[in-house]
């Protein structure tokens, strides 16, 4: 599987996709796979702060709680309201429609994220 | 690690594997929500061969059974099963099992996977005293078929009618020409049986149950919502050496009358007050309790803890948990919250099971 080639990727399984001082961020489709059925997902308020590599939420499965990290640091300006009623999009189009966040004043140094190539190596050995 | 005789069957199907008490066990096959619902609405099949066999046997057997598990053996006639703890001297829990009598001589115990080596240990250590032969059944392996549909689905395979065997109760019988011991029994709820059978019989058995396509392979995720929405508990989380069993609500299960036990007085004296107890607890809004989680009282004082929390497939995925919590915050319409990572989580104490139990009290 080759993931989009138009953002970042974290080891965390986020992914960032920066146009100027704000970015979108979502959960890779490796990650949705992972969790299998969501049941849960827990996003912060618009207005808060996120540390870079801190967690900002949850997502759960029936078994499980996996933390959703901030790639970058940034203000929390939207979530998507949609993915927090029906999960669905998040495992259909999680590049697209299942966005998670749009923050504003994004910053800080990139040199922890992964570009789309590192990141599928990545999850290939991850499988292992 | 330990494997039983499905696990290349699991492998092969691409299940997500676990080590579950030092065995490769699968916890699903594809998502845990779809295998809860399927059992519930028609049957799921587990493999649970990780789960501890034992023969106990010898002229004084029921006085070893009843020497050193809580509840009372003598009531159980041939082929009649019972739920019951294994205690230590201090009263404390070392595994709770299924007793089940073969025979005047021969009793067949069912004991957690992670506890089955300590607890044979143990047996082992008080069996001369007695002089009764203790052995692990490492040549026999175990699978449940559970669900609605559990009965009209095994019949077929074996050759005395299902109908009349009532809940709790055992039979020696074929399952597809393999000598097994049938019972109708179960972790989930619902109707069902468990089949004790020889190892090189299991893979044909499971594979003609699933043949039909009406039972599903159901992994140790589900097995432990299902149970939990039964509020049943599952040793290492209601139950350890610690908590009495009378706060665990197990009472029933201890018969201080039969006369000595290991534990009997100790555990008479927690029966006096005490100082927790294990309640049902229903999130009022989204939001997930999870083992481990701190449980506050009204004024946001850490009051107890979750033992097991998860969403309830059958309640639209609902946080239901079972928690300690003292006596008078246990009464069911009680408001606390769980401490879900710094929030407040407003739940309920119910009244347990939490989804109505299907298992069949009476023989039809």
């Amino acid at each position: 599987m080759s993931s989009p080639q138009d953002r970042l990727y974290t080891r965390t399984h986020e992914w960032i996709r920066i146009e100027g001082g704000r970015a979108s961020v979502g959960l890779t489709a490796f990650a949705v796979e992972a969790i299998k059925d969501i049941v849960f997902i827990e996003l912060p308020a618009p207005g808060r702060a996120l540390e870079a590599g801190k967690p900002f939420g949850v997502v759960e499965s029936v078994k499980a709680v996996f933390d959703l990290n901030a790639p970058l640091a940034g203000v929390v300006a939207e979530t998507n309201k949609a993915v927090e009623s029906d999960f669905s999009a998040l495992a259909s189009d999680p590049y697209g429609a299942g966005w998670l966040l749009r923050i504003e004043g994004v910053a800080g140094g990139r040199e922890g994220l992964l570009d789309a190539a590192a990141y599928d190596r990545f999850c290939a050995e991850e499988r292992h | 690690m330990k494997a039983t005789p499905l696990n290349a069957w699991h492998r092969a199907q691409g299940a997500s594997m676990v080590d579950f008490g030092g065995w490769d066990m699968p916890v699903a096959y594809g998502s845990v929500g779809p295998e809860h619902l399927a059992t519930r609405a028609s049957a799921g099949l587990f493999d649970i061969g990780h789960m501890g066999q034992i023969l106990v046997g010898g002229p004084r057997a029921l006085e070893f059974v009843q020497a050193l598990t809580t509840n009372d053996a003598a009531r159980l006639g041939d082929g009649r099963m019972q739920y019951s703890l294994l205690t230590n001297a201090r009263g404390g829990v070392i595994d709770d099992l299924i007793v089940t009598r073969l025979g005047a001589d021969l009793y067949y115990l069912v004991v957690n996977a992670a506890n089955a080596e300590a607890d044979l240990a143990w047996l082992l250590e008080r069996a001369p005293d007695f002089g009764v032969r203790v052995e692990a059944l490492p040549g026999r392996t175990l699978l449940a078929l559970q669900g609605p549909r559990a009965q009209e689905l095994l019949q077929p395979l074996v050759s005395a009618p299902l109908d009349p065997l009532p809940y709790y109760h055992l039979r020696p019988d074929r399952v597809l020409g393999a000598e097994a011991l049938v019972s109708r029994s179960g972790y989930t709820g619902e109707d069902g049986f468990e089949i004790s059978l020889p190892k090189d019989a299991a893979e044909g058995v499971w594979k003609r149950l699933l043949e039909s396509g009406v039972a599903r392979p159901v992994g140790l995720g589900a097995r432990n919502t299902l149970r939990l929405e039964a509020a049943y508990p599952l040793y290492g989380h209601e139950l350890d050496a610690e908590h009495s069993p009378y706060e665990a609500g197990l009472g029933w299960v201890i018969k201080p009358d039969k006369g000595p036990f290991t534990g009997r007085e100790e555990l008479l004296r927690s029966r006096e007050a005490p100082a927790r107890r294990l309640a049902g607890l229903r999130a009022l809004e989204k939001g997930l309790p999870r083992d481990g989680y701190a449980v506050q009282d009204p004024a946001g004082r850490p009051v107890g803890v979750v033992t097991s929390g998860a969403p309830s497939p059958s309640l639209g995925n609902v946080g239901v948990a079972l928690a300690y919590l003292p006596p008078d915050l246990a009464a069911p319409g009680t408001r606390v919250a769980v401490d879900v990572r710094g929030r407040a989580l407003a739940c309920e104490v119910v009244k347990t099971p939490f989804v109505p139990s299907r298992v069949r009290r009476n023989a039809a």
